[in-house]
């Protein structure tokens, strides 16, 4: 292994983590199936302020775990394990009421499709006041000027006439950015956002990432940033997480990451990222999908899709380890370069 | 919306005509006829010329068609020739359809108040033993035929214990009569006890006939409430820590009350058909025993206009059914 060149861990942010996720385990027990562990151990910090991207393709336990952070899990045919520590109080014990009260108010959440995010028989601004009703104890009629300058901080053109408009009447953009309206209207001081852009053109999602990027800067609210994309994370995210199997296989301060990736699997990542700037080699994709996958219990789940694997891969369980602010789960790590 | 009714209204008065069109022709191309059902078979043939050429009945269809459809827009279908010789037909449809539309109406108030709470609470705990034991209640209410049920509570309720009346409307308490609704002339007139004493007749002859409504609509709303509940809306209310009732009203039932509208608007026709069956078991003064006599003894006056007018509640009905999706979705307003 090589020495990986690293700067002192610094933070920008306050140090004590507003949200602490330490060996959260989501398993799903379904009658008549073997269980099937979606999230398997996975620990990261968000502190105040900052904004972590979870990044990794389509099943790799992402979004089960912003689910589970939020309580969001169907309340049968899963087991949530682990804590999820936000400013003292763990999450995962909170009753159904007391984690009711936090969502929306301390806690909030975008998703990824905001057609069928949004209520299509109820108006945008209802959509809206309703979260200061419960959370603040306000009367409609006292919400709704609030409303109507949330939707004008989120760049809703003519905010006082899309109140009445219901979600078909909107376009892609501005239902996403009414959707975040809904989710910073109690000036949440976590803000979770699950694949935001992903149903939207490029252009928008663009604008709405500028936009992520503006109010997290505006309100000092920490931001969990789930993705696939890896453009979304250069862009916005202090420090990545990235996921694999539903464990974490590298982590680091996102240039870091970004100029030295360590893991194979983040290297292929960013190696698949199809580039307008360059003239050389067509795209180069991962092999494989996670179906391959071998069982984390006895081996590097990666191992079959791997580009350096070594025999050791499939024999035992590559642990996390940290050194400087950096985190990696591999036995043969990329060589460093430069 | 108000152009929409409209345009609504016109399109149902069109209807009407071409049903009274359709109905006129096909009730008169049926074996049999109103003389040989008023003078039976014996008769000479000189007194039945005599009786088609009083009623009407030997001038060109055409003619025929022509002269009625000109009364009834001022309100006259003519005089019954069998059901009650000599009467308006228009009196009997005034007498007898409140009686059926009466009965209808708590059928499917009693079906839309159990099945619409139930069936969500079944979509809500999904393959429960409460679950699994309503939608077998609904499967047999399905499958029960109307008049059987009807026999059978009649039976164990009325006659063998005295716990509702028999049969009839309501006891001889020389009611004010208003609109022929028992329940509402008596607020009407403020003779509570005649309004107390229709509702203790309606209990067991409405609830016979709510049992298939109720599993249909039942039915619906927990496919409906499933479907919603797994819609990403929901979770996004979820997400905002709205209230249980908020969610519930507000984003799961809003949503998923659609397709049951439709359903209740579908169900109100079968209803009415069931009602006939009913009524007979309980000797109820609806339309179902008129409707069977006129139908033998081609009593043509009293057959339209009872068709008619359970053909024009049909269509009223369908109209509150496009009214209320309007109100419900605003997609459906837009277009």
């Amino acid at each position: 292994m090589t020495a990986t060149a690293t700067t002192p861990r610094t933070h920008r942010h306050g140090d004590e983590p507003l949200l602490s996720v330490r060996d959260l385990r989501v398993t799903f027990t379904r009658q008549g199936e073997e269980p099937f562990t979606a999230v398997d151990g996975v620990s990261f910090d968000v502190r105040p302020g900052q904004t972590v991207g979870l990044v990794g393709e389509s099943g790799c336990g992402k979004s089960v775990t912003s689910l589970a952070i939020m309580g969001l899990l169907p309340t049968r045919g899963n087991r949530v394990e682990g804590t999820a520590t936000f400013d003292g109080t763990d999450l995962l014990r909170l009753s159904g009421s007391d984690m009711r009260d936090r969502r929306g108010r301390d806690i909030a959440m975008i998703f990824q499709d905001p057609l069928s995010s949004l209520n299509p028989v109820v108006p945008v601004g209802r959509q809206v006041t309703e979260v200061l009703e419960r959370h603040r104890g306000m009367s409609r009629k006292a919400a709704t000027p609030l409303a109507r300058d949330l939707l004008q901080r989120v760049g809703i053109p003519d905010p006082d006439r899309r109140l009445k408009d219901y979600p078909h009447q909107m376009s892609g953009g501005m239902r996403q950015r009414a959707l975040i309206a809904m989710a910073l209207a109690c000036a949440p001081r976590l803000l979770i956002a699950d694949e935001p852009t992903t149903a939207l053109d490029v252009t928008i999602q663009a604008q709405i990432l500028s936009l992520l990027k503006e109010l997290v800067q505006d309100t000092g609210t920490a931001l969990v940033m789930i993705t696939h994309d890896l453009g979304v994370v250069a862009g916005l995210c202090d420090e990545v997480n990235v996921l694999y199997g539903g464990r974490i296989v590298e982590r680091g301060e996102r240039h870091e990451l970004f100029a030295e990736p360590r893991h194979p699997y983040t290297n292929g990542l960013l190696a698949s990222i199809p580039r307008l700037d360059s003239e050389r080699a067509p795209l180069t994709p991962i092999p494989g999908s996670v179906s391959d996958n071998l069982p984390w219990t006895s081996a590097c789940a990666f191992a079959p899709r791997c580009s350096q694997p070594v025999e050791v891969c499939t024999r035992q369980t590559p642990a996390l380890e940290e050194s400087a602010g950096r985190a990696l789960r591999c036995f043969n790590p990329v060589e460093v370069t430069r | 919306m108000a152009r929409f009714i409209i345009r609504r209204l016109l399109q149902m008065v069109g209807v009407v005509f071409v049903l009274s069109l359709l109905l006129f022709f096909w009730l008169r191309s049926l074996p049999g006829g109103t003389v040989s059902a008023i003078l039976g078979e014996r008769a000479t043939p000189e007194t039945r010329a005599a009786l088609t050429k009083a009623l009407g009945l030997d001038q060109p269809i055409w003619v025929q068609y022509g002269k009625f459809l000109g009364r009834a827009v001022r309100g006259d279908f003519g005089a019954s020739t069998k059901v009650l010789p000599g009467a308006d037909a228009f009196d009997i449809f005034l007498t007898r359809f409140p009686a059926t539309v009466e009965l209808s109406f708590f059928a499917l108030l009693i079906a839309v108040v159990l099945a619409i709470p139930l069936g969500y609470l079944s979509a809500r705990r999904a393959n429960s033993p409460l679950d699994s034991g309503l939608v077998i209640v609904s499967l047999v209410g399905v499958a029960v035929p109307v008049f059987f049920l009807a026999f059978l509570l009649k039976y164990q309720l009325a006659v063998e214990h005295n716990v509702f009346p028999v049969s009839g409307r309501q006891d001889n308490l020389n009611c004010t009569r208003v609109t022929n609704f028992f329940v509402l002339d008596g607020l009407l007139t403020r003779e509570l006890d005649c309004s107390v004493s229709a509702l203790k007749h309606l209990v067991l002859p409405s609830v016979a006939l709510a049992t298939i409504p109720f599993a249909v609509i039942y039915r619906i709303t927990r496919a409906s409430v499933l479907e919603v509940l797994g819609e990403d809306y929901v979770r996004t209310a979820e997400s905002k820590g709205l209230t249980a009732r908020v969610i519930r009203g507000r984003h799961v039932l809003r949503n998923a009350l659609l397709p049951v509208v439709t359903t209740i608007g579908l169900q109100t026709g079968g209803l009415l058909a069931g009602a006939v069956l009913t009524e007979k078991v309980f000797n109820w003064g609806g339309i179902g025993n008129a409707l069977a006599d006129a139908f033998q003894f081609r009593d043509y006056s009293v057959l339209q206009v009872l068709i008619l007018a359970a053909a024009g509640i049909y269509v009223i009905i369908n109209l509150l059914v496009d009214i209320s999706y309007a109100v419900i979705d605003p997609r459906v307003r837009t277009r």
